[in-house]
């Protein structure tokens, strides 16, 4: 579950509602519902081709029975239920077993082998009486249909298909039965479903789209109306894990409620905690960007051996370099990993940005710290990941991800390589400079024919700090910070040139105190 | 009369085969099994329509059985009844389905494959 909503805590928040709603149990979706689909109501599922209907609808009664006990009942025009349970076992769900234990049962309404002729009109009388009998069989308080579409394609009498549908769904209704029912349509954007079933079927219709954007799969779900009660708009993000089918990425659902410390940890570098202040405080995300080569991976280091050294376990996500790279540039810095990760301190997770989607991304990141449960994270890079999604599906993962960690209190350093040498800003900045409770630049700085290194400090939420840009060095024992660039300006702009010492002093003197003086103007 | 099926699978018969039938001494005999569902107007239609075919295409060569789907749930279920009326052509082979209230004679008899007599 999200560690922000569990189960329990938004049936709570959500039980004055005048419609009451039942809990899906899918992950993230009881969120930007605002506490699942609406009870004994029938709820429409749309989506194209391979959106996860059927997923949805399956998992819709998976959960029933794995977290709420309540058995479900599963009408398919499509499939044939034996095929259906081999199709999800890879998912770990035991529908097979479940039937034997009637807590799942099947009406099975694909297509008979034979020839079928229509010889006039007829009703789903028979297709009525089994799901009655169904449900009545195992108690079911949860039915999915999969899916309209394909009953329209097996019976051709559109107008009686749909007149038997939307007996089915009032059935349902005083069967006190909580449904979905899944319908395909032809667009993405566009009329909500084919044979037009959303105006005779539900008051509930949700929308689940399989995008393709910069040739990539982009999955999100809309829950586009839930009559009488209310509900998150717009599209999120979902994927369909190996383990747990749909997981929903509520990102806006998200409430900014986290708490606040004044606990201030070691960054790894006493000087930078000088910058800082007297240290990070124990829960806040520290944004660190800069060109590349310019010391940002070393900067992750002195974070994670400052950690790791006051006892903190330590969680490294590398996007950029090998596992062997990494110990071996710490102990170039005279950091040994390989020491945390045998004293249990640290935890060194290396993947190819590429290698899955960002939402897989996401979900892995976040399994990964509920098991190892570090106080401290960094990720290097964070914009590593830009390339492997759309730039909305990026900024969507990194607002969830900070969010995530934010409530957790992990203390949190990201990494953002800026695509100029010198000055600029990356798409990473962009997204969460105001999420992030610091931002640290490590800047290139020509000077006189040499390239130097400075850092700043630009922001620290909630602390004083070192408003100056001072310049750095690297050896073998890590980074240096020295003193500020004097009679230099333009740095951050990425146009560093020197000030005469005299000019300098003469600013200086026009801003003392405050205030101006007027002999100078 | 038609006779529901007797649990023990036994079919029921409709009417003894006079002496002038079959017309063609290779003529197959038939097994329909209707699904109806009580007596709502498709299914006592239904029922109605097919006695009327049966008895001028097939007469003497036909045994029909009556299910109603609230009575024998179990059978209604194995055989896939979601549609009411539906006859099921169980004998001869191949299986064939036929829906509705069996109104369009001309549909029964496709679905069935039976050739009308000229």
């Amino acid at each position: 579950m999200w560690a922000d909503a569990n189960g329990q805590e938004l049936a709570n928040r959500f039980k004055d509602a005048p419609v009451k709603k039942k809990l899906t149990g899918i992950q993230g979706f009881d969120l930007i519902t605002e506490g699942g689909l609406p009870l004994n109501r029938t709820t429409l599922v749309v989506g194209t081709a391979g959106s996860a209907k059927t997923v949805f609808a399956v998992q819709f009664l998976v959960s029933g029975i794995e977290q709420c006990d309540e058995p479900g009942v599963f009408v398919t025009f499509e499939e044939r239920p034996a095929d259906i349970c081999t199709n999800f076992a890879s998912l770990g769900w035991r529908i097979e077993d479940w039937v034997k234990e009637k807590k799942w049962a099947f009406v099975d309404a694909s297509p008979a082998p034979e020839q079928m002729t229509v010889s006039g009109p007829f009703d789903f009388g028979g297709l009525m009486a089994q799901l009655e009998r169904a449900i009545r069989k195992v108690g079911a308080k949860r039915v999915a249909i999969d899916s309209l579409g394909a009953a329209f394609a097996q019976y051709p009498q559109n107008a009686i298909v749909r007149h038997e549908i939307f007996r089915i769904a009032n059935a349902l209704r005083e069967l006190g039965v909580t449904s979905v029912m899944t319908a395909e349509r032809q667009e993405e954007y566009g009329e909500i479903s084919r044979h037009g079933v959303e105006e005779f079927v539900a008051d509930n219709v949700v929308i689940l789209r399989n995008i393709l954007e910069d040739e990539k799969r982009r999955r999100t779900v809309e829950a586009l109306k839930f009559r009488g009660t209310s509900h998150h708009k717009g599209e999120y993000p979902f994927t369909v894990s190996a383990e747990e089918g749909i997981v929903v990425i509520p990102l806006s659902a998200i409430e900014l409620k986290q708490k606040s410390t004044i606990i201030r940890r070691p960054s790894g570098n006493a000087e930078l905690d000088k910058m800082c202040g007297g240290g990070i405080f124990r829960d806040s995300i520290i944004l660190v960007t800069g060109a590349t080569g310019c010391g940002k991976t070393l900067m992750t280091t002195e974070f994670i051996s400052g950690g790791a050294r006051a006892g903190e376990r330590c969680l490294l996500l590398a996007f950029e370099e090998s596992r062997d790279q990494l110990f071996r540039n710490a102990s170039g810095w005279g950091v040994d990993f390989a020491q945390f990760e045998r004293d249990g301190l640290l935890k060194v997770m290396c993947a190819y940005p590429e290698s899955k989607g960002l939402e897989d991304h996401l979900i892995q990141i976040k399994k990964t710290i509920q098991e190892f449960k570090p106080e401290r994270l960094a990720v290097d890079s964070l914009s590593a990941l830009e390339r492997v999604s759309t730039t909305k599906g990026y900024r969507e993962f990194v607002v969830a991800l900070t969010s995530f960690v934010k409530h957790l209190e992990v203390a949190s350093l990201f990494t953002a390589t800026t695509p100029t040498l010198v000055g600029g800003t990356s798409v990473t900045e962009a997204h969460i400079s105001t999420i992030t409770d610091s931002i640290i630049l490590l800047r290139y700085v020509e000077m006189l024919g040499d390239m130097r290194r400075g850092i700043m400090v630009l922001k620290m939420r909630g602390s004083a700090h070192d408003k100056n840009i001072r310049e750095f060095t690297i050896d073998g024992e890590g980074m240096h910070i020295g003193k500020s660039f004097t009679n230099i300006t333009g740095i951050l702009a990425g146009f560093p040139h020197t000030v005469p010492a005299d000019e300098a002093a003469r600013i200086e003197r026009l801003f003392r105190n405050g205030q101006m003086d007027p002999a100078e103007m | 009369m038609i006779r529901k099926p007797p649990a023990s699978g036994k079919r029921a018969r409709r009417g003894v085969a006079p002496p002038e039938t079959p017309k063609t001494p290779e003529a197959p005999r038939y097994l329909l099994r209707l699904y109806v569902a009580g007596l709502t107007a498709h299914s006592t239609m239904a029922l109605a329509n097919l006695k009327a075919v049966c008895e001028s295409h097939l007469k003497g060569r036909y045994d029909l059985e009556v299910c109603d789907i609230y009575q024998q749930p179990e059978l209604a279920r194995r055989e896939q009844v979601v549609a009411v009326p539906t006859l099921i052509r169980r004998l001869p082979p191949p299986v064939r389905r036929v829906i509705g209230d069996m109104s369009r004679e001309d549909r029964v008899l496709i679905g069935l494959d039976i050739l009308p007599e000229m």
